[in-house]
């Protein structure tokens, strides 16, 4: 978990998004909460065409060789669209981890499970990010206490140093360096940052303030679908 | 979002807040603890103490959000802040009155499943009436309506069926027959307030016997099986129909 400010002096960012006129544009986001019967919290959260199933349990009975004294033991599970669970899916599972535990106030539930299963229903480009905005929305649905929200945003790398937000899968593949960060909500920190590729020291930093800015979309999204869903009550 | 930090607790009452909004206080919560003065006249009202409910957490000057809700208050007695969320997964409270069903019995004790972590504990003699010769019939599987004695963080969820004067006051094992199902938190808030609208147009419908856990569970007995079924359709439906379609639905059932 690294923590980052922006960088000192970050130079002028050319962003080329799928969108035209030259801006950074996060593709059209939309989510459904509490579709699942069973599940304590589920959300499904569609980011263009990449869309992920998140299901949360908790906080439950641990097993006894699983169950922390101090707080509540998370597990994530993310489940791929075709065959079995991998390596790389193991690495998405342990970063996903980390940045909920980051957020979660697992403190107040101790000798407690709380399970997160995420499923990829389709993957279009920006799988990690989609998936953490799926848990951020599933832990908010099954009223977890939390510190503060996170979010997640990719970037691609051009091979000429063009910042393209929300990569498509043809973007991400034709890119240098794909860059993944989840944002938190409270001062905007970067609580988990992944990279794909090669770039610069330079170049991260630049990513990293496109990609805070960016995230202001993406919890305006959560207060407006959180404010809909209680507005029936 | 940045202008989400440091936002005034009152401008916020009956809005959506989000976990990591911070809400400050008006500075009148924090006189009467800054300086220790003595009050000479009796003519001001002291502040009191501020309640912070669920949902809530005290952090420096203000209070900070750790669930989306809608934020509630409460301004007699020092006040009160809380924050009204929909859950379906229920967390022990001491107090709480709830539904638990007997998984088994240790000794001296039932263990029951109340939903929540942990199965809670029961004392065969936290009974009215009972003593170590009269002890209460019961079995695994039987359902229980009770409270919770100890409730924490730490610590096993005690309950038991008496209150404080030895008196069952409506507690105790819930009889033969009727049915038991499972509601979100929210719903059951709301069938508890008092005067709730969807008893009054329930009672309307045909009698029956109803018992509410704060812990979603719901126990509705009527006369006949299918009397018993109408009355649970429309408890599950309600957490999604609004007061004018749920008006429209009941005049249907009445017939039976």
């Amino acid at each position: 978990m690294m923590e980052h400010g922006p960088g000192p002096g970050a130079g002028p960012v050319r962003a080329a998004g799928p969108v035209q006129g030259g801006q950074c544009r996060l593709r059209p986001l939309s989510c459904e909460q509490g579709l699942l019967s069973r599940p304590d919290g589920s959300v499904v959260f569609l980011q263009g065409d990449t869309s992920v199933l998140a299901g949360l349990y908790g906080p439950a009975e641990a097993k006894l060789s699983k169950e922390l004294p101090d707080r509540a033991a998370l597990e994530v599970l993310l489940r791929p669209k075709v065959g079995l669970p991998g390596v790389l899916e193991r690495s998405r599972e342990q970063q996903l981890r980390q940045t909920c535990e980051a957020v979660l106030l697992g403190a107040l539930h101790p000798r407690t499970a709380v399970t997160l299963v995420l499923q990829v229903l389709s993957d279009a480009g920006s799988l990690l990010s989609c998936c953490l905005n799926a848990a951020c929305m599933g832990l908010l649905d099954a009223g977890l206490p939390l510190r503060s929200l996170f979010c997640g945003v990719t970037c691609a790398l051009g091979p000429d140093g063009a910042i393209t937000l929300d990569p498509t899968a043809r973007q991400e593949q034709e890119a240098r360096a794909v860059l993944t960060f989840a944002i938190d909500s409270c001062d905007r920190k970067v609580l988990m940052a992944t990279t794909r590729g090669s770039c610069s020291v330079k170049e991260i930093h630049q990513c990293m303030v496109v990609a805070q800015n960016a995230s202001d979309t993406i919890f305006r999204f959560y207060r407006d679908s959180l404010r809909r869903r209680y507005s029936k009550c | 979002m940045a202008a989400e930090r440091g936002l005034a607790a009152e401008a916020c009452v009956g809005q959506v807040v989000l976990p990591g909004d911070l809400l400050l206080l008006p500075a009148s919560y924090g006189e009467d603890t800054e300086g220790e003065r003595l009050r000479l006249s009796t003519g001001a009202a002291p502040a009191g103490r501020l309640l912070c409910g669920p949902g809530l957490r005290r952090s420096g000057a203000g209070l900070l959000v750790t669930k989306c809700g809608l934020l509630r208050h409460r301004p007699a007695g020092g006040g009160a802040f809380w924050v009204d969320s929909q859950q379906k997964r229920y967390v022990p409270v001491k107090g709480d009155h709830v539904i638990g069903i007997v998984t088994a019995k240790a000794g001296d004790v039932f263990k029951l499943d109340v939903g929540g972590s942990e199965p809670a504990s029961l004392s065969y003699l936290a009974f009215e009436g009972a003593t170590k010769r009269n002890r209460p019939n019961v079995q695994v599987g039987d359902l229980i309506y009770g409270q919770f004695l100890v409730a924490n963080k730490d610590m096993e969820p005690e309950m038991v069926c008496i209150d404080s004067s030895g008196k069952s006051s409506g507690m105790g094992i819930i009889g033969q027959d009727g049915f038991l199902f499972k509601v979100s938190l929210g719903l059951i808030r709301k069938l508890l307030a008092p005067k709730s609208e969807i008893i009054q147009e329930l009672s309307q419908l045909y009698p029956f016997e109803l018992v509410l856990g704060m812990n979603g569970r719901i126990w509705v007995k009527a006369k006949t099986v299918q009397q018993t079924l109408i009355i649970v359709n429309i408890l599950e439906a309600c957490e999604y129909m609004t007061a004018e379609q749920r008006r429209q639905a009941l005049p249907k059932f009445s017939g039976n």
